[in-house]
């Protein structure tokens, strides 16, 4: 007879994804990066492509994560991640290749390849965390710097007037043709957590049927440079962010929506 | 195979094919251009990998990516946009992984002008980016050289899993001389280091991030052991009249091109002189040099097109042994044979030699 107990042991509740390696992170506590991490590797590992994915790993906090994916990687150049992602694609064609940036890297001296990388419709997909700072240089003022927003560089907060408006960009990036995909979600709740994921499986769902340049903006927590708890650092996501950064599909291509559909 | 009359940019172009280039990416620059186009129409063809990067900036990474991914690839420009690949190179050389850079210089510093120009030397040979290390340059100085030199920096950048640069001017680029092409070579497979997928493997990592000082400087040795095998065995040079010179000219590229004009000049007004034409300008062939010195050369006159910069490569092979002369032209202005002979003459008067006391 099978008990109710034995059922229970049998049903697997929680598993390490095969995409992550098991090594500890040096993330920060209460840093949202290590969700992002999980959230695609849970999503390499459903689609079944760990073996065939290579990672671009940024200049940033998240420059280690070549160590965390259990996959093959490389680490660009601050900014240059679309365009050796580019290179990688163009040789391996039947690759999923993706990028990982912070909004330092992706927002400001990156601006250019990821907006080419976009025009030229490359099938690539980027992961992009936008957490409003420079993290791992210890908490400069981003692109994506709240007006008022406090950093070490902007000490009395953002002034516009002189640092200008923070920059939408995937909103920016959702005019561009070769664009099929970009989408805005939020690591600061379960519900948006489980969000965000579904958005990163159409994102390389959209790149394994070869639909185009691909992009999952992730609002996530820099506790440490934002010096706030890590609960507060959530909370001022949603009470900060989220209302500077609305958590919108800005892009959703025909051809994904077909895919979607199922057709 | 007979030769054709060929274009300097578009036979480097059609040799990198022929060398098995699976991935090009580039951005237009006179007078670099036509290799740019050359590729654009080939690579196509072949269903190779072509892509026009939005700078240089972008297309030094994505040469990056690709040698990653395990093929041969390359990169073409000059001058002002080889000053922005410089962080992609130091990258490339820490990640040491092979790749070709073609450098058709032109006048500078600045945006200057598109005249032949060898301004770059420092910036190629030195480190060509931030940190310790020297990319293999190659200076070929006809089209026939080109090409073969073309094919040459393909398998020494496999050979060392380094970055090699091939260096000219407008002026090698852009003239026409009958060549020979070699017969398209067949695509060598990738790599066992390349990161194309860990299908069935361990995954592997290609990064240039090294944040301890011991695994750094580890790292730096291992760069400069390799480094230290090339300078052993790769010195290349070319040589004109050299057996019973006692004046030598050194010049590579166009300049050492007109500098053999200038020692045939010589010779016929009975003047010993010699030609010296690095083709490898690093690592520079101090070794035949020093023989060269050690054998009879009493002084020396460097030639090239810039305000001296090879010629620190010369003094410090040779130090205070000999006299070292400069003859340099910069913006773009290309040295004349006759000028040259003049200062020749002039330095075999300061060492005593007449042309009686020679024949
Ligand atoms: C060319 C270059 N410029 C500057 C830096 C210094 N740098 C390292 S990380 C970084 C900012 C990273 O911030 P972000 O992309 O927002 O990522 P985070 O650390 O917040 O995850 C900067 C400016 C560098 N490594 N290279
Ligand atoms: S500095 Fe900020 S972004 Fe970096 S690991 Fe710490 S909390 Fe995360």
């Amino acid at each position: 007879m099978v008990t109710l107990q034995d059922e229970l042991v049998r049903t697997v509740v929680y598993e390490h994804p095969k995409a992550l390696t098991e090594v500890p992170t040096h993330y920060c506590p209460g840093c949202t990066h290590g969700i992002a991490h999980r959230l695609v590797a849970e999503v390499i590992d459903e689609l079944d492509i760990r073996e065939h994915t290579v990672v671009v790993v940024p200049v940033g906090c998240a420059v280690f994560a070549y160590d965390y994916f259990n996959l093959d990687g490389v680490e660009a150049p601050h900014g240059r991640a679309p365009a050796m992602a580019t290179g990688i694609k163009r040789s391996l064609r039947d690759r999923i290749v993706f990028t990982y940036q912070g909004d330092g890297d992706l927002a400001a001296i990156g601006t250019a390849e990821i907006i080419h990388a976009a025009a030229r419709g490359e099938n690539i997909t980027t992961v992009f965390i936008n957490n409003a700072i420079y993290g791992m240089t210890g908490g400069q003022m981003a692109p994506t710097t709240l007006p008022g927003q406090q950093t070490t560089s902007s000490p009395r907060g953002r002034d516009i007037r002189l640092a200008g408006n923070p920059l939408r960009i995937t909103e920016l990036l959702a005019q561009i043709d070769g664009t099929c995909y970009a989408v805005r979600r939020s690591l600061h709740s379960v519900r948006e957590i489980r969000r965000a994921k579904k958005a990163l499986m159409t994102a390389f769902r959209t790149q394994v049927n070869g639909l185009g340049f691909s992009i999952v903006e992730l609002l996530s927590s820099c506790p440490t440079n934002w010096g706030i708890t890590p609960p507060d650092s959530l909370k001022w996501i949603e009470d900060n962010m989220v209302p500077f950064y609305p958590l919108n599909d800005f892009k959703v291509s025909d051809s994904v929506l077909t895919m979607e559909s199922g057709a | 195979m007979t030769a054709q009359l060929m274009k300097g940019n578009v036979a480097i172009a059609e040799a990198a094919v022929r060398a098995g280039l699976q991935a090009y990416f580039g951005y237009p620059i006179t007078p670099q251009t036509e290799l740019l186009e050359h590729l654009a129409m080939r690579m196509v063809e072949l269903d190779r990998v072509f892509v026009q990067a939005e700078s240089e900036v972008a297309a030094i990474n994505m040469v990056y990516g690709a040698a990653c991914a395990g093929v041969r690839t390359m990169t073409s420009s000059s001058s002002p946009g080889v000053s922005l690949m410089q962080e992609g190179f130091s990258y490339i050389a820490a990640s040491e992984i092979p790749c070709v850079i073609v450098d058709m210089m032109r006048g500078g510093p600045g945006l200057g002008n598109i005249q032949p120009s060898q301004g770059d030397y420092f910036q190629v040979t030195r480190s060509a980016g931030h940190g310790d290390y020297r990319p293999i340059v190659l200076g070929p100085a006809s089209v026939q050289e080109a090409i073969d030199l073309t094919i040459l920096a393909f398998d020494l950048a496999d050979k060392y899993r380094h970055l090699v640069f091939v260096v000219g001017d407008g002026l090698i680029g852009q003239m026409m001389e009958p060549a020979v092409m070699p017969e398209m070579r067949p695509i060598r497979p990738h790599p066992d280091w390349a990161v194309d997928g860990a299908v069935g493997r361990p995954k592997r990592i290609i990064t240039s991030l090294n944040l301890t000082t011991e695994g750094c400087e580890q790292a730096n040795k291992r760069i400069q052991a390799r480094l230290q095998i090339i300078r052993e065995n790769e010195q290349r040079s070319a040589e004109y009249d050299t057996e019973d010179a006692r004046i030598l000219i050194i010049g590579y590229g166009t300049a050492g091109r007109v500098a053999q004009s200038s020692v045939k000049m010589a010779r016929q007004m009975g003047l010993p002189v010699g030609l010296l034409r690095p083709i490898t300008l690093w690592p520079f062939p101090e070794d035949r040099l020093r023989s060269l010195v050690d054998n009879g050369v009493e002084a020396i006159l460097v030639v090239e097109m810039n305000a001296g910069q090879m010629i620190e490569d010369v003094r410090l092979v040779v130090g205070r042994d000999v006299p070292v002369e400069l003859h340099g032209r910069m913006g773009g202005a290309v040295p004349l044979p006759d000028d040259i002979v003049e200062q020749v003459q002039e330095i075999a008067a300061q060492i005593g030699l007449t042309r009686a006391s020679v024949v």
